[in-house]
């Protein structure tokens, strides 16, 4: 179906709303970090669901842009393959599975593994931007702990962590600072991904449609785990090597096998595995031909 | 087994059309029509509309339909095509006092200028199941009698002559619009009224009711209740007047409530008001009671802290659209972020042991 056939404007959301998106993440580009407040439609997807990354990736879309929607890094995994084929729908542009062909990658939880260029987008769907809900949930004060930078509570929450478990227990989302300034939600990506974020040469975009905000780092901005001194930051994967493609340095999903407690790990960055094993790398369960 | 534990493109298919053959359900029995809904699930239409917040009949009938019956399902539908629609303009303000009410009750007099009047309501039915209705027996007909002339004036007017009731400040000219920029708090009484009136009506009634049984209590009485068609008007700037385009149903509730006055200001009554679209009473009486509430720091009442005089805890979570979208997201797959979680609990686990370990040594 084309796009004149979908009855939809371009990329679905018209001109006007998307022109008020775009201003929103200029000012969000402008200040990294910063949560800037937009006017978040309602999409014919549930909140939750990445109405926030949509919208996004519909006001930055271009008829000749090339479009990869992954989550949990996966290209193939339900809500992925919705959103990019309400996509080819509503906008009718190219979609990829190719991390390096796409203009535009929209994410769920996770960062693509192959490196990311100053020609890409990389388009986040953040269910609660705020980094700072769970310590306080009223809105009106948490605007006020950025404002002033205050953010002695996040550093007291780390810190009980470490009393407690002796390490920091955040697995996923964790905090990051960005610039020296705004400490902010990297949306929901395992910590082992937080390293990709600093001085990044694509530009991410956050976007929470339910929370209407969008927060923007910029490329090259320097975006650091919190952490300490005595207890640095450290990103963390199974260790174990992927059983589908051998890679040692990917991010892993465990796969149960059976009900005998077997399991074994593979990619969860399904390009980057299909990429690896095209080019003849092999993993445990593939060296014998199987 | 790897492939078997992602989704994909072929299982969504097969599950839509599962879907549509499930919403049909036996085709023996003959299929729902649109009007039929429209006719005959009249305060289902209107519930979708008013939360769906667009009035209209048939795409709310056909929402409910393609829902299965699902009302948070069918709002949403109604939602996700209402944002696609371009908002040409703002009618003049409604006029209420001009309704031609269908239902029209005080509970404040026993008579007033208007009269009383039931209308087509539960309220004194016995409920009894009917199986008469099962049979699908036409109802005898109603009796009639000759509509009531000219416009009823609200209670409230008549309080408000005496002086014993609390005047209200003129709004805004322009009315912000929620849907057309981001909420912000605080957020100001025109505002909290229009996420009520498309918040949730299950929300909107728990939280008036905690209001009635003490938390954040503020006495309402129902001053009145009417329900009936108005007319909407707009300006067409090229006439230079307004035009009639047309008329909608609207519950609206204005309650009285107690307060004892304070330093400055002799004791009189204050107002709480709920407006819905379409017939939904208890949703615009609910909306009086927690427009109420939330006013109570405003009126310089005590702040108990209770969820319903907590103006942030209201709005963030009165939609419930958003609620059910972000509730239901869980069950997206979120294997990347449980296995960080799973690595971390064993990786603690192996620490915590390792420590046993040595001290035992």
């Amino acid at each position: 179906m084309t796009v004149q056939d979908s009855g939809y404007t371009f990329a679905y959301l018209d001109e006007a709303t998307k022109r008020m998106i775009r201003r929103a993440l200029l000012k969000a580009v402008a200040i990294p970090g910063y949560q800037v407040p937009f006017a978040s439609r309602e999409m014919p997807m549930p909140y939750g669901w990445g109405t926030g990354g949509v919208q996004l990736t519909a006001a930055c879309l271009t008829p000749g842009d090339v479009l990869k929607v992954i989550d949990q890094g996966a290209d193939d995994t339900t809500n992925a393959v919705s959103i990019r084929s309400f996509f080819a729908r509503v906008a009718g542009i190219a979609t990829t599975e190719a991390t390096a062909e796409a203009t535009i990658i929209q994410t769920r939880h996770r960062i693509p593994e192959t490196p990311l260029t100053e020609d890409q987008i990389l388009v986040f769907q953040v269910p609660i931007p705020e980094p700072l809900r769970f310590l306080e949930p009223r809105e009106t004060e948490t605007r006020r702990m950025h404002a002033l930078a205050d953010y002695g509570l996040m550093q007291v929450r780390l810190y009980e962590d470490i009393a407690r478990h002796g390490a920091i227990t955040r697995a996923y989302a964790y905090p990051v600072r960005v610039e020296g300034r705004y400490v902010m939600d990297p949306s929901p990506i395992p910590r082992f991904d937080n390293p990709k974020l600093d001085r990044s040469a694509a530009l991410m975009l956050f976007g929470a449609g339910r929370e209407q905000r969008i927060h923007a780092l910029p490329p090259w901005t320097r975006v650091e785990s919190l952490d300490f001194e005595d207890y640095p930051f450290e990103a963390s994967r199974p260790d174990a090597p992927c059983a589908l493609c051998g890679a040692t340095d990917s991010y892993l999903d465990e796969v149960i096998t059976d009900d005998a407690g077997g399991r074994m790990f593979v990619c969860s960055d399904t390009d980057h595995c299909a990429g690896r094993r095209a080019a003849g790398h092999r993993g445990a369960s593939t060296e014998t031909g199987a | 087994m790897y492939v078997a534990t992602k989704g994909g493109e072929r299982a969504i298919g097969n599950a839509h059309a599962w879907l549509a053959e499930e919403r049909r359900g036996d085709p023996a029995v003959p299929d729902l029509t649109v009007a039929q809904i429209r006719e005959q699930m009249a305060l289902a239409v209107a519930r979708v509309m008013a939360e769906g917040a667009l009035h209209d009949p048939d795409l709310a009938a056909l929402a409910l339909k393609q829902a299965r019956g699902d009302m948070i399902e069918a709002v949403f539908l109604i939602r996700a095509y209402r944002t696609t629609l371009p908002r040409l303009g703002a009618s003049l303000p409604l006029e209420t006092a001009a309704m031609a009410c269908d239902r029209r009750i005080s509970a404040i007099f026993k008579d007033l200028p208007g009269g009383q009047r039931l209308g087509p309501t539960f309220d004194y039915t016995h409920r009894l199941l009917d199986f008469a209705l099962a049979a699908e027996a036409a109802p005898p007909p109603a009796p009639e009698a000759p509509a009531t002339p000219g416009p009823v004036p609200h209670a409230a007017g008549i309080l408000d002559r005496e002086g014993v009731l609390q005047p209200e400040a003129g709004g805004e000219a322009v009315p912000p619009d929620l849907t057309r920029a981001p909420l912000e708090l605080p957020a100001g009484r025109a505002l909290r009224l229009q996420a009520l009136a498309r918040g949730d009506e299950g929300f909107l009634l728990a939280l008036a009711y905690s209001s009635q049984r003490g938390y954040g209590r503020n006495h309402p009485f129902v001053g009145e209740l009417r329900i009936g068609a108005v007319a909407v008007e707009v300006e067409i700037p090229e006439l230079g007047f307004a035009v009639e385009i047309g008329e909608v149903t609207l519950t609206e509730c204005e309650t009285v409530n107690q307060f004892r006055g304070s330093a400055t200001e002799p004791a009189q009554f204050t107002r709480g008001y709920g407006l819905v679209l379409g017939a939904c009473e208890r949703k615009a009486i609910s909306m009086a009671l927690v427009d109420r509430a939330l006013r109570a720091r405003e009126l310089g009442e005590e702040d108990t802290g209770a969820p319903a005089q907590d103006e942030e805890f209201v709005l963030s979570h009165c939609d419930n659209v958003q609620a059910s979208g972000f509730l239901e997201h869980i069950k997206l797959p979120h294997h990347v972020d449980f296995q960080a979680e799973l690595e971390l609990v064993r990786r603690l686990r192996a620490a915590a042991a390792g420590a046993q370990r040595e001290a035992a040594e």
